[in-house]
């Protein structure tokens, strides 16, 4: 279970840096065409890669999310000893 | 006066939904500021959404397209989704639970906790303040040429000097005076519910000035094919933009790690959970609200509109829908995307001087609550009436300045995501870091202001073809590198405070 999940989370980081390539699309940079009869290749390629971003981090946030977060942050975990801070 | 009265009808419901907000107000400095931690998912998407869009993401987005085409979209847009989501979550949450667990309201606090250093937080202070507020100025001046673009011709009796048009201080002066009444009474709160309504309408504003421009040009396909027969460079990148243009452009949109107007937002979140929805589904809001956009600027270019490139969007509505809805929706629309981020900053200013100037000088209990909230009310005041008075005599190449703030704080995220990440991090790393950032920035920003002092042009300037947020960027991480290796680790108590187990789950 554990190693299934530490696998989902290196995928889900795979494809963030696939994205980060990918957004780079040098192969279309004149072209022209247009999809669907309206849309310039390359605004469509794009628009593709903004509904990729939403698809990948709803991936993170299933497979990769800091479960511990919350109880750290209405101090329910003991690890941290310093004082409150001075406004 | 059909416009007019959509303008006032809207102006009103936002007043209204401020005070509304009012009546949840709990009385507490920290409601004041961060809502008391109360914001949930869908509030906080809309607020952190219509925080991070400005007016340029409808006027500027089309104009923009217009003159350089759809690589505007993978330049601005689509960085900018993978990377602000990629920010909430790297650094969003993490800010989130240790401002929520420590009580930090600002992000000179944290960073004076975090490094150990009165000195870091007098110099970031004013560096992040000088950032801010050309920011704001460019909302309020952009506010006021929109509006003046949009009404040519309506009042010719009561503005003659400006052919009819409502005169550029008139809209700054009410719309100061909108956003002062619902942060004023609001706090943070009021922000937030006014940014939800003003995101709703701008998205709305775009999708229907999209679909009654499309119909009138008789259709999408029409529209478009019309643009690759007249301007068909506007359809590729080829010769607009550069290669390394548009890969160092992945820089700017890093500057949402250091905003300090969304690090206070982050801390509006009820949980952690809140942010998952932010994380998701702000790279489909960029796109719905760019991508009608940039069609309709490289529609124009198809279509011979002749018009200055901010003014291409009204002239569109003007010349091909001739509805006085439409008008009147868009100027509302506008309005709506520069007022969601100017409350939001003008709140984030009164809160800095509040909790970093007067309280930290003071010492915390000098002020009850009570007292604390009406010194941000009476910061906040102060600010509004600066910048407003800024706006009416604004500086050349205002609009230029935008880029450049988003640069600085682009260049002093290493920062942000070192305090987090790395434990070795130290005082001198990042004090060291910051004055390299600021000295490298004024050098190239010089750089660029005498350039187009010079040629009066208004293309960006680009360093051997790379955006120059791409040097700053690169000068701020070695520094920060070299001389945290180089020095004095932190405290092992400091590095406890910070990198507890629980914050493991998320990549460090």
């Amino acid at each position: 279970m554990h190693d299934s999940s530490a696998r989902n989370r290196r995928l889900v980081w795979l494809a963030v840096g696939l994205l980060f390539v990918l957004h780079h699309d040098f192969w279309w940079w004149g072209t022209t065409t247009l999809i669907l009869g309206f849309l310039p290749i390359g605004l469509a390629y794009h628009l593709l890669f903004s509904v990729a971003a939403g698809c990948v981090w709803f991936a993170m946030v299933k497979f990769a999310w800091p479960s511990h977060v919350e109880e750290f942050a209405d101090g329910k975990t003991p690890d941290v000893k310093a004082p409150s801070p001075k406004p | 006066m059909i416009p007019i009265y959509i303008i006032c009808g809207y102006l009103l419901l936002l007043l209204g939904l401020g005070l509304a907000s009012n009546h949840f107000f709990r009385g507490t400095a920290k409601d004041y500021f961060v809502a008391s931690h109360s914001i949930g998912p869908f509030m906080l998407l809309m607020s952190i959404f219509g925080t991070t869009m400005t007016a340029f993401a409808l006027v500027g987005s089309t104009g923009k397209a217009y003159t350089t085409g759809i690589g505007v979209y993978g330049l601005m847009a689509s960085w900018s989704g993978l990377i602000h989501s990629a920010c909430f979550f790297l650094i969003g949450i993490k800010l989130w639970a240790i401002g929520k667990r420590y009580g930090y309201v600002t992000q000179v606090q944290f960073f004076r906790e975090r490094f150990e250093s009165e000195m870091l937080g007098r110099i970031l202070f004013p560096v992040l303040v000088l950032l801010v507020i050309p920011y704001l100025l460019i909302g309020i001046i952009g506010a006021g040429s929109v509006m003046r673009g949009l009404t040519v011709g309506t009042f010719a009796e009561a503005f003659p000097a400006t052919n009819g048009a409502i005169p550029p201080w008139l809209t700054g002066a009410v719309i100061c005076a909108v956003v002062l009444t619902y942060v004023f009474w609001g706090g943070v709160r009021g922000a937030v519910w006014a940014n939800t309504f003003q995101t709703l309408v701008f998205m709305g504003t775009g999708i229907i000035a999209f679909y009654m421009i499309a119909k009138a040009l008789g259709g999408a396909g029409a529209a478009s094919q019309k643009a690759l027969e007249v301007a068909p460079e506007l359809l590729a990148r080829e010769g607009k933009i550069g290669h390394l243009q548009f890969l160092t452009y992945c820089f700017v949109p890093l500057s949402v790690g250091m905003f300090p107007h969304l690090f206070q937002h982050w801390l509006t979140a009820k949980s952690a959970k809140s942010f998952r929805l932010t994380c998701v589904a702000h790279p489909i809001c960029i796109m719905i609200v760019w991508i009608p956009c940039i069609l309709i600027g490289i529609w124009a270019a198809g279509n011979g509109i002749k018009a200055p490139p901010n003014a291409v969007l009204g002239r569109m509505v003007s010349e091909l829908v001739h509805s006085p809805y439409l008008t009147g929706l868009l100027i509302a629309g506008v309005l709506a995307a520069i007022m969601s981020s100017l409350d939001s900053q003008f709140m984030c200013l009164g809160t800095m001087f509040t909790r970093d100037v007067v309280q930290h000088h003071f010492g915390e209990n000098r002020f009850n609550d009570q007292q604390t909230i009406w010194l941000a009310r009476g910061f906040i005041v102060f600010i509004v009436a600066v910048t407003y008075v800024l706006s009416l005599f604004p500086p050349p190449h205002v609009f230029d300045l935008g880029v450049w703030c988003f640069s600085g704080f682009a260049s002093l995220f290493p920062l942000a995501f070192a305090a987090v990440y790395w434990r070795r991090v130290t005082k001198a790393g990042a004090i060291s870091s910051l004055l390299v950032t600021v000295g490298v920035w004024v050098v190239l920003f010089t750089r660029d202001m005498s350039a187009k002092g010079k040629s009066g042009g208004e293309d960006e300037l680009l360093v051997f073809g790379m955006m120059p947020v791409a040097i700053i960027f690169g000068a701020s991480v070695l520094t920060l590198v070299v001389v945290s290796l180089l020095t004095q680790p932190p405290s092992r108590n400091t590095i406890n405070k910070f990198f507890p187990e629980a914050l493991k789950g998320l990549p460090s």
